[in-house]
């Protein structure tokens, strides 16, 4: 059992790491006062813009970059109906969801089976990469490494830089704000799309580092876990990754319960993480004075600049 | 908004509620015509075969109104959870379960329970979908946990129940390894109208269900504007804190949104199950659980308008099978469609609480609050 915690681990991390991209990507949308139900829609977008880039020759970094656009282009039409013309951030968040699943399966139909033809590797650094147990944190592509520099960033970017206090204060009352002076709608659009870009980076992760290969719907469901996680995590950049790595360490169990052969279905494995995702749900939620003093105060309310 | 800007109405306006979905309509047709021409198809040819040719024989009518009613049912319940301003949009999983819990009945006493087997499977079927529904209701009510996310995440689990038993336990052991139950005998199905001896659907797939839904829509109608409770519901989402100074339970209403939503989703189940597919496999939806979100939204929550937005969604899904025929276009391009009607829906309903204003060329900060008020009064009374 001991020899087998540090593929666990490996296999706890590849799950957390698109999770995390993408919920840090919402947390900053969510601080800024805007709740982005299109996660997962963005994501697919993502996925599929920087899959098709990878299959007619262009290079990682530049399919990386065409899945960051895809899912910001659809952060773009989310700020443009919620923030200029007053929609309703949930109704509005569902529709990308469904425009996104709707347009990857459309134009991803000749693309799905095919392999990418080139992928992101893992870059294993030397002496810290063969550690037991945490090693696989020093073994990640990109990406990965990407993510944990995200972690660090977008944590100094809220908490330390002044952009990030007029972004917080923006979400806590856009009218003070305002009447301070700060672009409310501006740094709203920012954060909006800053969300689309680290989903359509999630995206790209599933199809470029993890699948490898185009398959409809390929983030099944992972882009609501990311929005759990984001009110799992009380809105705070650290305890998002220790959130992810703990739904990735559900997933990674379930599998390796699956290979290990135990008499439950693989099914009933298969629903641990969604299950997971209720019960954390759950438990984090009962709490709601906790809860009310975390959450960005004007979360999900519209703010109308003109009156 | 170059050159223009947005001030509040004094009162939303009536007319634009009417004029805001067809306007969404509209504008989706004309995407529709431009996304057309961008895949190298004659645009007047492809919209005749997507919204026209399906409709043009008695069978294709029929396969609208198969679709449609689902959707219709699904949307019902939809539109009182949302009047109530509770998000249930797990629709699809309560559907799965309604369809599982009518499949279990139909494939256990086909033989014992003669023709009492389909109004139980009815039964059934709306209980298993109340009965997914209830778990949402109870981690929004009892734990504050967000019905969205809860009720999506049961929508995943609930698929993957209905894998599990068509893969394993009830799986036709004639079938293959397909996963499919057996097929369901004629005690386990509405009766199809073509049998009832109206000749006018000879042929087509059209069955008894329909009538749950033609019940379904006075019924949701009178609850929503004739009944104390429908009053509370709606109270409940307009205004919770006049709600609860009214002493309207709050948790009563998620209960009864949740409830009311997944028994209508639950019965669609079972519609399809005993109905055009006549067993369960994993993949017998085309996901009118969430085009249902469409449908109430398109419907703006009204009972009546329900029936209109579901058959303009059921067309959606005929008009995608239509063209892949036609025109070899993937199906999904529906599911686009159905995307792209949605946000102008959303974009076009500014409209209601807001009007258009050309900017005026000096003022050019934003308007304060006063002056904003004071045209809009100045509007109201000319």
């Amino acid at each position: 059992m001991t020899l087998s915690v540090t593929p666990l681990v490996a296999s706890a991390i590849a799950a957390a790491i698109p999770l995390l991209i993408a919920a840090l990507g919402e947390l900053v949308t969510e601080r800024a006062g805007l709740l982005n139900l299109g996660l997962e829609g963005m994501m697919l977008m993502g996925a599929l813009a920087a899959f098709v880039a990878i299959t007619h020759g262009a290079s990682l970094p530049w399919a990386l970059l065409a899945g960051m656009l895809a899912g910001a282009a659809g952060a773009l039409v989310f700020g443009f109906l919620t923030i200029t013309l007053q929609a309703s951030q949930v109704a509005t968040g569902l529709s990308l969801t469904i425009l996104g699943a709707g347009i990857s399966s459309f134009l991803g139909r000749d693309y799905v089976g095919y392999r990418a033809p080139a992928t992101f590797e893992t870059l294993p650094i030397p002496g810290l990469a063969d550690l037991p147990v945490v090693g696989p944190l020093f073994d990640l592509n990109v990406l990965g490494y990407a993510a944990l520099l995200a972690v660090v960033g977008v944590w100094y970017f809220l908490q330390r830089s002044r952009l990030g206090l007029h972004l917080r204060s923006v979400g806590e009352s856009p009218a003070v704000a305002r009447s301070l002076g700060l672009r409310v709608n501006r740094i709203r659009y920012g954060a909006v799309l800053f969300g689309g870009a680290m989903a359509g980076m999630a995206g790209t992760y599933y199809a470029l580092a993890q699948l490898k290969m185009w398959q409809e719907g390929l983030t099944s469901g992972n882009g609501w876990i990311a929005l759990a996680l984001v009110v799992f995590a009380t809105w705070r950049p650290g305890r998002v990754a220790i959130g992810a790595l703990l739904f990735g360490g559900v997933t990674a169990l379930g599998l390796w319960l699956q290979t290990v052969g135990v008499g439950v279905s693989t099914f009933a494995l298969a629903s641990l993480p969604y299950l997971a995702t209720i019960v954390v749900l759950v438990s984090i939620s009962a709490d709601q004075q906790a809860l009310r003093r975390h959450a960005p105060a004007a979360l999900g309310k519209p703010f109308f600049d003109g009156d | 908004m170059m050159g223009f800007e947005l001030v509040r109405r004094a009162a939303p306006s009536r007319r634009m509620q009417v004029l805001a979905p067809l306007q969404a309509v509209l504008l989706t047709l004309m995407a529709g015509l431009g996304l057309f021409a961008l895949l190298g198809q004659n645009p007047m040819h492809a919209f005749h075969e997507f919204f026209i040719a399906p409709l043009s024989t008695a069978n294709g009518v029929s396969e609208l109104l198969l679709k449609a009613s689902p959707l219709c049912l699904i949307g019902l319940g939809l539109a009182i959870a949302y009047r109530a301003n509770v998000w249930n949009i797990g629709a699809e999983g309560q559907m799965y379960m309604g369809g599982v819990f009518a499949t279990g009945l139909a494939i256990h006493f086909q033989e014992s329970w003669g023709a009492f087997l389909l109004p139980a499977m009815i039964v059934a079927g709306m209980a298993g979908g109340m009965l997914w529904a209830s778990l949402t209701a109870l981690c929004r009510a009892r734990f504050h946990a967000s019905e969205i996310l809860v009720s999506l995440m049961l929508t995943y689990v609930a698929n993957l129940v209905v894998k599990y038993l068509v893969f394993g336990p009830w799986q036709d052991p004639q079938a293959n390894n397909f996963p499919l139950t057996v097929e369901f005998q004629d005690n386990a199905l509405f009766p199809l109208l073509a049998a009832l001896g109206w000749e006018w659907f000879e042929g087509t797939r059209l069955n008894l269900s329909i009538v749950i839904t033609l019940v379904a829509i006075p019924l949701a109608w009178f609850f929503c504007q004739r009944t104390f409770a429908g009053f509370q519901l709606a109270v409940a989402g307009v205004a919770p804190a006049a709600a609860r100074y009214a002493g309207f339970s709050a948790s009563r209403a998620i209960w009864m949104a949740m409830l009311a939503s997944g028994g209508a989703a639950g019965l669609a189940g079972v519609s399809e199950v005993a109905g055009p597919i006549g067993q369960l496999n994993d993949r017998w939806t085309p996901e009118y659980g969430f085009t249902a979100i469409i449908v109430a939204t398109l419907a703006r929550l009204n009972p009546l308008a329900v029936p209109v937005a579901a058959l303009l969604m059921a067309l959606l899904y005929l008009g995608g099978e239509s063209v892949q025929i036609g025109l070899q276009l993937p199906k999904s391009i529906s599911q686009v469609f159905q995307g792209l009607l949605l946000m102008f829906l959303l974009g076009s309903e500014v409209l209601v609480r807001f009007r258009l204003r050309r900017r005026h060329p000096t003022a050019h900060a934003a308007p304060s609050a006063s002056v904003s008020v004071a045209t809009a009064a100045g509007e109201k009374a000319a």
